[in-house]
């Protein structure tokens, strides 16, 4: 120890004791050294750790934890500065950060006092833009259904970006070689804190301009594009920030992102209608080549006189060949007179025919006819033989019936049983009338009817 | 000459190149389609000329000119030349 070092306040300290030669502090010396060698020892330091607690205080002040696998370190970012940051501190993130270190003597504590802050790696950095992708996408910030078609033909073109470097001149380059157009320029940082506000600021200036001229000739322009040339990941973190990415989702007007090279992509890009893989491809996509136009109104104006004229060629030729095809009126009835004449030399022999076949069929039927004297003749003489041969017919007939009748009544006589009782029978019956055909049939005393040819007789059994 | 050549229909003025462009290649269509009555294609190819002289006028309006955007302290917007 060296001997020299004294106490700061030695009308404090003046006697060290006997076998010490330790200065002694109070505890608000002792505070104050560590606080001056800090502050002159860590004026300014990087460092490196993961956000493990992060609090934005009433005051606007931020307090956050930064940690690694061994130690914490606390952290504080004054209101002032919170805006300045490039990045906006959240838990997890793996940030660099740039300041001082101070102590906080009331605590016994020790801090950092951050001026800047940045994403530690590139890896972590795309993590952030990831996680930052996927939110403003499920917002539907990057919807398909949010992208408007481009005009074909705009008559002022805004474009945002710096004023100074290659970018702007090749915009208007390109465009003066397709078609020029008015191009209104505004102009802005498009690297560094500033950028961002300054972009989203540009974005939302030219929508707020009115749609048609206002007394200065300005007016909105009709698509927007928002450009910048090649540079680091970090160079292009303003066309990342959440400020930018949503003016560009607001933008009335179609908006051409047109950021870094072919292969840098920006969130801008997924916000915008269109993205451009350079400053110069935006130029081309914001106008058609105008010679390209005028030829092709040209040759659409050719091809309608051209068709004007055939059209009426093909009339002329029309009504010629109709005219042709009419022909002399008396020649299209020759074939008719003809034809008339035909037909009348068919009918005059065609009557001459059906009358000879009429005359010859009425002779044919006159030869049939007879005289009605010789009908009459013919018909008495049928007549009388019939009458005779009817009158010969029914005497024949009743002859017969004669001699069948004859036979039958000889017969008839035979048949009689009158006729049997004239050969000796007798026919007996009872009181009642009934035929006796059997002795059997009489009883003693019955008395019967016993009739013979001439007459009956009563008579009385006797056994 | 001059005068009839300015009084384009009102219709017709207010179109957009791309509009005149495609109403302008729909009617040479037509026309070369050849199918449409006399009349009809004489009124097509006159309103085809009409559309064209449009268009043309759309064309012939490209002059470059740039402007710068500045912002006055009132926060209006003004604009000054720009030369890169």
């Amino acid at each position: 120890m060296n001997k020299t070092t004294a106490p700061s306040s030695p009308s404090l300290f003046d006697t060290p004791r006997p076998g010490s030669n330790l200065p002694e502090y109070s505890v608000g010396d002792l505070s104050r050294r560590l606080k001056k060698t800090v502050e002159e020892t860590f004026g300014l330091v990087r460092v490196r750790g993961e956000i493990s607690d992060c609090k934005v205080h009433s005051s606007g002040h931020v307090y956050m934890t930064l940690k690694d696998e061994t130690a914490v370190l606390s952290v504080v970012c004054w209101r002032g500065q919170v805006g300045k940051l490039a990045v906006k501190p959240a838990v997890g993130m793996e940030v660099v950060c740039t300041g001082h270190l101070t102590t906080y003597p009331g605590q016994s504590k020790y801090q950092m006092v951050v001026e800047g802050m940045a994403l530690a790696g590139i890896g972590a950095l795309l993590k952030m833009l990831e996680e930052r992708k996927k939110k403003l996408a499920a917002e539907g910030l990057f919807d398909e259904s949010r992208k408007r078609a481009l005009p074909f033909l705009p008559e002022v073109i805004g474009v945002v970006t710096s004023p100074t470097g290659a970018v702007i001149r090749d915009i208007l380059h390109r465009l003066a070689d397709r078609f020029p157009r008015r191009v209104l320029l505004w102009p802005v940082a498009v690297q560094g804190e500033v950028a961002a506000g300054q972009i989203a600021a540009a974005i939302t200036g030219f929508n707020a301009m009115p749609a048609t001229s206002n007394a200065a000739g300005l007016r909105r322009p009709d698509i927007l594009i928002v450009a910048r040339g090649g540079g680091s990941v970090e160079d292009l973190m303003p066309f990342n920030e959440e400020v930018v990415v949503r003016a560009a989702a607001a933008s009335g007007i179609p908006i051409i992102s047109a950021v870094g090279h072919e292969t840098d992509t920006t969130l801008i890009d997924f916000a915008a209608d269109r993205r451009a893989p350079t400053p110069t491809a935006a130029a081309e996509i914001a106008v058609p080549v105008r010679a390209d136009l005028l030829q092709q109104l040209a040759g659409m104006d050719a091809r309608a006189q051209q068709s004007m004229r055939r059209m009426l060629v093909e009339r002329r030729e029309r009504i010629h060949l109709l005219s042709r095809a009419l022909g002399d009126p008396a020649r299209a009835l020759e074939p008719l007179a003809q034809r008339l004449d035909e037909r009348a030399d068919r009918l005059q022999n065609a009557l001459l025919v059906f009358m000879d076949r009429r005359r010859g069929l009425l002779r044919e039927y006159a030869g049939r006819l007879r005289h009605p004297r010789d009908v009459v003749q013919v018909a008495a003489q049928r007549l009388v033989g019939l009458m005779t041969r009817q009158q010969a017919a029914m005497r024949d007939v009743l002859h017969k019936h004669q001699i069948r009748f004859e036979k039958m009544d000889v017969s008839l006589r035979h048949l009689s049983p009158r006729a049997v009782l004239g050969r000796g029978y007798a026919l007996v019956q009872n009181a009642s009338g009934q035929v006796v055909t059997a002795a059997q049939q009489i009883s003693k005393g019955d008395v019967l009817s016993v009739e013979f040819y001439d007459g009956k007789k009563q008579v009385r059994a006797d056994d | 000459m001059s005068k009839n050549a300015s009084a384009l229909p009102a219709d017709i003025a207010k179109l957009s190149f791309e509009e005149a462009m495609t109403e302008l290649e729909k009617l040479v269509r037509q026309l070369e389609d050849g199918k449409a009555k006399l009349d009809d294609a004489i009124t097509a190819y006159e309103r085809g000329a009409l559309l064209k002289r449009h268009c043309e006028a759309k064309l012939r309006d490209a002059q470059a000119k740039i402007e710068q955007i500045s912002l006055s302290a009132d926060g209006n917007v003004t604009t000054t030349p720009f030369n890169p």
